[in-house]
C-alpha cells in the first residue's frame, strides 16, 4: 500500500503544482491576489468536458481547455485585472471575487447545473504494472506526467529564455524592470494568459477524475494558496517544493494517521480526532514554515 | 383641456387592485440550494414543485399558491436570514430546504407564529425524538432510516466485513451510526474531509483491507467524484458498493457512466415503479424538463401534493392551525413512493426498497427492484416524542 499512497500523494501534488505556479507567478510579478485563478480551472474543466463530448477527441478536449482557458484569461485581464495592479490588496480580493461569482454564474447559464461526463479513451482507462504486485491507474500517471513535464518546462523556460529572465526581475523588482524600458503591460498579460493556461491544462487532467461542477475552483483554490504561502511567493521552485510537501502532507496524514491513532487510543476518540488533525494537516504545516521561514521556504527574493 | 390623466391612472391603479383583494394566493416560502456543487439538487426540488403546482393550473389542492423560491447557498445563516424576512413578510407554510445544517437555521423561525414547515429532504433525529414539534413534518425520510435499511440489506447480501465512508459532519456521522445500528457485520469507518476531491487515498487504504463491500454516503458532487475514482481504480470490480440514494441519484449515475453497473442502492422511492402516480410524474418531468428527476425531486413533489391535500381539506385557511395541522397529518394524498403515513412523530412511514444498477437492452444503464427492504418502516426515535 506504501507506494500507491505515495503515488497518490504525487498525483495530488501535481494538482497542486499545476495550480500554484501560476497562481505564484501572477502573486509574486503583478502583485495582484488573484481569488479568480480556480474560476480558469473550471472554464478549462467545461471546455475539456464539453469539447470532448460533442468531437469524440480526448486531445481535442485538452487543447481546448487550454485554450479556452488561456482566451478567457486574456479577456478578463485586459477588462478588470489590468486596473488593480496599483491598487490596494483589498480591491483585488473583491474585484476577483466578484469573477468568481461572474464566470459561476455564466458557466450555470452556458451549461446548466448538470455535471456532464467527459468520455474517455480506452487506454486511459487502463492500468499498467509500476511494481510487480501493484497495478496503477493509467489516469493518475498521466497526470503526475503533466505535473513533471510542465515543472521541467518551466525550469526551462525561466532559466533558459529571455521570458524567463524578464519573468525574474519582474518577480524582484517590477518597478526597475519598467523602468528599463520593458513593455511592462504586455509581460503582465503574457504572464497572466500563462497562468490560465496552466490552469486549463490542470483542469483537463482533473475532469475525467473529479467531477466537473460549478464552483469546483472554489475547493481548491484555498490549498492552493497554502501551498504558494509555503513555498515562497512568486517563486516557481518554491511553488514545486509547496506542493510536494503540501500534497504528501495531506495525503499520507489521511492515509496513515487514522491507522495510528487507533492503535494508541481508544475508538470514539481516535476517529474524531484524526478527522480533525487530517483537515487541519496542511494548516498546521503552514504555520510550522512560516513560524522558521516567515517567507516562505523558497521565496523569489534571495 | 384639465390634465385627467393623473384621474385615470389613479382610476386604473384602483381597478386593477380590486381583483388582487378578491383571492390572494396562499405563499409558501422555498428555501433552497440552488448554488454550489450540490445546486442541483435545489433545483430539481424545485422544478418538480412547480410541475406539481402547474398540473394544477397554478394551484395545489385547489387553492391558488404562491411560490417564493430563494437560494440558501447551503449556508445556515443565510437559510436563517431568508426565513426570517419570508416570515416578517407574513409567509406562514414553508419548505425547500435540502441539508440538515441549513434545515436547523430555518425551523425554529418557520414554525414561529404558527407557520409550517413540511421538509421535503432532510429529516434530523432530534426533530423526531425529544425536540419533536407540532408544527415539523418530515415528509421525505427520516435521516437514520435509509442507513438502517442498507445495514439489514447488507446483511442480507451476506456481507461480514465492511468498510463504511462518509464525509465528517453531522449527517455523515449519522448515517454511520444509522448504518452500524442495524448491520451485525465487522466495519471500519473511514471518515472524509467535506468537500473532499480527491479519494485515491482512501481507496487504497479500501484495497488493503479488502472488505466484501463498502457502504458511502457522499451526495451531490462528492458522489460522482468517489464513483468515477472508484471506476477508475477498479475497485468496482473487486469490491462491491452499497449507497443509499443520495450517493448515486440520476445525475450522479449519468455522470458516473459504465463504472456504476452493479452498484447496489437502498431508497425509499423506485423510479421504474409502476405505481400510476409514479409514471405519470416521471413522464410529466421527462416532457417538461427533459431531464430524468432524481430523488429529490419527487421527494419535492410528495411535498407539494401533501400541501395540496391539507389546502383542499381546510380551503386554503391557514387561520385555524390545529385544523391544518390535522389535515396534513392525515396525508390523504398519493405518493409516488406508494404507501405513505406519518409516525407519531409526524416524520414519514413509507417503504424502502433494494436496487441495482444494471444496463438494459439497450445498453443504457438503470436501477432495478431486487426487493423490497422493509415495508412502512418506523423510526428508531418515534418513541421518544411525545406526540
Amino acid at each position: 500500500m506504501l507506494l500507491e499512497q505515495l503515488l497518490n500523494g504525487l498525483q495530488y501534488s501535481a494538482l497542486l503544482f499545476l495550480l500554484a505556479s501560476g497562481l505564484t507567478l501572477i502573486f509574486g510579478i503583478m502583485g495582484v491576489i488573484n481569488l479568480a485563478h480556480g474560476a480558469f480551472y473550471m472554464v478549462g474543466a467545461f471546455c475539456a468536458a464539453y469539447t470532448a463530448i460533442a468531437t469524440g477527441s480526448f486531445w481535442l478536449g485538452g487543447l481546448a481547455a487550454i485554450a479556452g482557458s488561456a482566451l478567457y484569461g486574456l479577456v478578463i485581464e485586459t477588462g478588470i485585472i489590468r486596473r488593480l495592479y496599483n491598487r490596494d490588496h483589498l480591491d483585488q480580493v473583491l474585484a476577483t471575487l466578484a469573477v468568481v461569482f461572474f464566470t459561476n454564474e455564466l458557466i450555470t447559464l452556458l451549461f446548466g447545473r448538470s455535471p456532464p461526463a467527459m468520455p474517455t479513451p480506452d487506454w486511459y482507462n487502463a492500468f499498467v504494472e509500476v511494481f510487480p504486485g501493484l497495478m496503477y491507474p493509467v489516469s493518475r500517471l498521466l497526470f503526475i506526467a503533466a505535473g513533471l513535464l510542465v515543472a521541467i518546462g518551466m525550469w526551462l523556460l525561466i532559466n533558459h529564455t529571455r521570458l524567463g529572465m524578464l519573468i525574474r526581475a519582474g518577480a524582484d523588482d517590477h518597478e526597475m524592470v519598467s523602468a528599463l524600458g520593458v513593455n511592462i503591460a504586455r509581460l503582465y498579460t503574457l504572464v497572466f494568459v500563462f497562468g490560465c493556461m496552466l490552469c486549463g491544462l490542470a483542469g483537463f487532467m482533473a475532469a475525467p477524475l473529479l467531477s466537473v461542477e460549478i464552483g469546483m475552483g472554489e475547493k481548491v483554490l484555498i490549498t492552493t494558496f497554502v501551498v504558494i504561502v509555503v513555498g515562497g511567493v512568486g517563486s516557481v521552485r518554491g511553488a514545486l517544493v509547496g506542493a510536494l510537501l503540501i500534497g504528501m502532507v495531506d495525503s499520507q496524514s489521511r492515509a496513515y494517521l487514522p491507522l495510528l491513532l487507533d492503535h494508541l487510543l481508544p475508538a470514539e476518540v481516535s476517529s474524531a480526532l484524526s478527522a480533525g488533525l487530517i483537515s487541519a494537516s496542511a494548516y498546521i504545516v503552514m504555520a510550522l514554515v512560516l513560524l522558521v521561514r516567515p517567507r516562505g521556504l523558497l521565496p523569489a527574493r534571495a | 383641456m384639465k390634465n385627467t390623466f393623473p384621474l385615470a391612472l389613479l382610476g386604473a391603479a384602483l381597478a386593477s387592485s380590486l381583483p388582487a383583494m378578491a383571492q390572494d394566493p396562499v405563499r409558501i416560502g422555498f428555501i433552497t440550494t440552488l448554488s454550489t456543487p450540490a445546486g442541483y439538487l435545489g433545483e430539481d426540488a424545485r422544478d418538480a414543485f412547480r410541475l406539481a403546482m402547474e398540473q394544477q393550473g397554478n394551484t395545489l389542492g385547489g387553492v391558488p399558491v404562491e411560490l417564493v423560491v430563494e437560494d440558501d447557498g447551503l449556508q445556515p445563516a443565510t437559510g436563517k436570514q431568508i426565513a426570517d424576512r419570508m416570515s416578517l413578510d407574513g409567509i406562514s407554510l414553508y419548505t425547500g430546504v435540502i441539508f440538515s445544517n441549513v434545515l436547523a437555521a430555518v425551523v425554529n423561525t418557520a414554525v414561529k407564529n404558527d407557520g409550517f414547515y413540511l421538509s421535503n429532504n432532510p429529516g434530523p433525529s432530534n426533530l423526531a425524538g425529544e425536540q419533536c414539534m407540532p408544527h415539523y413534518f418530515a415528509a421525505a425520510y427520516q435521516n437514520d432510516v435509509p442507513h438502517e435499511m442498507a445495514g439489514l440489506a447488507a446483511n442480507d447480501l451476506g456481507y461480514k466485513n465492511m468498510v463504511i465512508l462518509a464525509p465528517n459532519y453531522q449527517a455523515g456521522r449519522d448515517a454511520l451510526a444509522g448504518f452500524k445500528r442495524t448491520f451485525k457485520g465487522h466495519v471500519t469507518e473511514i471518515y472524509t474531509k467535506l468537500n473532499q476531491l480527491d479519494f485515491s487515498v482512501e481507496l487504497a487504504r479500501i484495497r488493503s483491507q479488502a472488505p466484501d463491500a463498502i457502504y458511502q454516503l457522499h451526495p451531490g458532487g462528492a458522489g460522482i467524484n468517489f464513483a468515477k475514482q472508484y471506476g477508475s481504480s477498479g475497485l468496482n470490480k473487486s469490491v462491491p458498493m452499497l449507497v443509499p440514494i443520495f450517493s448515486m441519484d440520476e445525475r450522479i449515475l449519468s455522470a458516473t457512466g459504465k463504472v456504476a453497473e452493479g452498484v447496489n442502492i437502498v431508497s425509499g422511492w423506485n423510479p421504474q415503479s409502476d405505481n400510476p402516480v409514479n409514471q405519470a410524474f416521471v413522464k410529466a418531468f421527462n416532457e417538461k424538463y427533459n431531464r430524468a428527476p432524481t430523488v429529490y425531486a419527487a421527494q419535492a413533489y410528495d411535498t407539494a401534493h401533501l400541501i395540496g391535500s391539507a389546502l383542499k381539506a381546510t380551503n386554503g385557511n391557514l387561520k385555524d392551525p390545529q385544523a391544518f395541522r390535522a389535515a396534513l397529518r392525515a396525508a390523504r394524498f398519493d405518493s409516488v413512493r406508494g404507501e405513505f403515513r406519518f409516525g407519531n412523530n409526524q416524520n414519514a412511514v413509507i417503504d424502502w426498497h433494494l436496487l441495482r444498477v444494471e444496463a438494459d437492452a439497450q445498453g443504457k444503464l438503470v436501477e432495478v427492484l431486487v426487493k423490497t427492504i422493509a415495508k412502512a418502516q418506523v423510526d428508531s426515535y418515534a418513541a421518544k416524542c411525545a406526540m
